[in-house]
């Protein structure tokens, strides 16, 4: 065979293969050239399996696309896929990621029976009444009093946190966590925060320094990383 | 052209009826021309409080259906030339009463009488809906029990999503000895949750309930504590500015309540 141009390089690391697809031929060709590669380079049956992270470079794949690619490595199930990985998202993808990580900022009161929902964080000036709602997808901030229930982090978001002037919440929920208002009356806590410890596995108070140990990432980062 | 106000609270037994009866009968006092309507279809008893009810022959449901002329459906009080009432339909149905025929009929009212008071029934359906719809002001009244603070704060939610004017508060009923027990929410704290300028405290008071089981107003009482409370709102309602009065002489209740002296009407 002549020496045609590579498409795909593999390279072996300690924790198993990365595939490299160039990004400039099309999907189809690289396609073939995959399946010769996976093939020949497929481990023997008494091997362990390996793992694959796929590089895709500057190439968009849909998830139909996606998933052909996880069906040619998977096949013969000797290859478990790590991750696969484009440089490139889609523009409303982007615009997606930009209001789950703006910050809404939101003046008024939330009264009994009242709900206010919004996506990315919330910046709420102003009380959460009792039977009062807030929610949203990221972080909780509350200038005022917060005395009916606050949801950070709805669509599972478990980093996600909830702070407030003055906090007597009859609930807090964080991603699909929930503690509520003990049933003897208590005062509340000014300046606290409510978040995920992930050692006691359920939602603690705790004074707002405490969040300047969290993780630096902001929402934005958190979620390029997890896709 | 006179105005509007809606006596409104969520909750039922709080004082709406007591209230739209007094502040009423104290603005009547005042020479001012003043028209009660009675929108608690079914449950109507305006009437009974003003000492009316055997005045009554046609009502608001005889209106709207246009089986009489909305003049000829107006009570004239007994003691005020131009206090006047529009009573509720006691076995009509109750969707016979629309946003739009209220509306029609207080925009009427408000052509001949300086104030139009409308006792609105509890709850937030369309009973509600129709006595708010050409309401001008809002009053909410609640009493300092957890419960009917609450649903005064889903009425004053409600109230806000509509073109009407903040709305003032009542604090109806409230105890003296459970105050200083701490058995109540305070004044302060409700005003808090509230966050609604406060029109007038109103003690609980046993003349309001024998005043309302005679017909007559307890407004109409010259010292009674509940009368002047009324009569202080009919008060502030016209613009005056009268300080809160002390509960008791009891200092504790009273300083509570000075924070509240700057009230605007
Ligand atoms: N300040 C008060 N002191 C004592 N009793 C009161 C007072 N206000 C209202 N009441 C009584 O409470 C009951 C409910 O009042 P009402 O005005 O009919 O409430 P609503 O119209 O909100 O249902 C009535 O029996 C009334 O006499
Ligand atoms: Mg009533």
């Amino acid at each position: 065979m002549l020496d045609k141009k590579q498409f795909i390089t593999i390279k072996g690391t300690k924790e198993g293969l990365t595939l490299f697809v160039d990004d400039s031929c099309t999907f189809e060709h690289a396609l073939n050239e995959l399946r010769e590669k996976i093939h020949a380079s497929r481990p023997k049956h008494d091997e362990p399996v390996v793992s694959v992270k796929v590089k895709l470079g500057n190439r968009y794949v849909q998830e139909e696309q996606k998933e052909i690619l996880r069906k040619i490595i998977a096949e013969d199930e000797r290859f478990t896929i790590d991750s696969i990985v484009s440089d490139v998202v889609r523009r409303d993808e982007a615009l997606q990621w930009q209001e789950a990580s703006e910050v809404k900022t939101v003046n008024r009161i939330i009264r009994s029976g009242q709900m206010l929902e919004v996506t990315g964080d919330l910046l709420l000036i102003g009380d959460v009444n009792p039977g009062g709602k807030v929610v949203s997808t990221g972080n909780i901030y509350i200038m005022g009093r917060l005395n009916g229930i606050a949801h950070a982090g709805i669509n599972g978001d478990k980093q996600a946190f909830i702070t407030a002037s003055y906090m007597k919440p009859s609930q807090l929920r964080i991603a699909d966590y929930i503690s509520r208002a003990p049933d003897y009356e208590s005062d509340g806590v000014y300046m606290e925060c409510g978040l995920i410890d992930e050692e006691q596995d359920k939602i603690v108070i705790d004074r707002l320094q405490v969040l300047s140990h969290k993780s630096e990432i902001s929402g934005f980062g958190r979620r390029m990383q997890n896709g | 052209m006179g105005e509007a106000i809606v006596i409104t609270s969520g909750k039922g037994g709080v004082g709406k009826t007591t209230t739209t009866a007094n502040i009423g009968t104290g603005l009547a006092l005042m020479d001012k021309k003043v028209c009660l309507i009675d929108t608690d279809i079914g449950l109507r008893n305006l009437d009974v409080v003003m000492g009316l009810e055997n005045r009554i022959i046609y009502d608001i449901v005889d209106v709207i259906e246009e089986r009489c002329k909305l003049k000829q459906a107006l009570i004239k009080d007994k003691r005020f030339d131009y206090l006047s009432l529009l009573p509720a339909a006691q076995t009509s149905d109750k969707s016979a009463v629309t946003e739009e025929g209220m509306r029609k009929i207080v925009g009427e009212l408000k052509q001949e009488y300086d104030y139009v008071i409308i006792d609105c029934p509890a709850g937030i359906e369309q009973g509600f809906k129709n006595a708010i719809a050409g309401a001008d002001k809002a009053i909410v009244v609640t009493t300092p029990e957890k419960s009917s603070v609450r649903d005064a704060d889903r009425i004053v939610g409600l109230l806000e999503q509509e073109s009407i004017d903040p709305p003032l508060l009542v604090i109806n009923r409230i105890r003296n000895h459970m105050m200083k027990n701490g058995d109540m929410i305070e004044i302060d704290d409700i005003v808090q949750i509230l966050s609604i300028d406060l029109i007038g405290i109103v003690v609980d008071d046993d003349d309001v309930i024998k005043a309302s089981n005679s017909g007559e107003p307890v407004a109409l009482q010259p010292n009674s504590k509940a009368s002047i409370a009324y009569r202080n709102i009919a008060r502030r309602i016209l613009g005056e500015t009268v300080p809160l009065q002390s509960l008791e002489d009891e200092k504790g209740v009273f300083q509570k309540v000075k924070k509240f002296l700057g009230i605007r009407a």
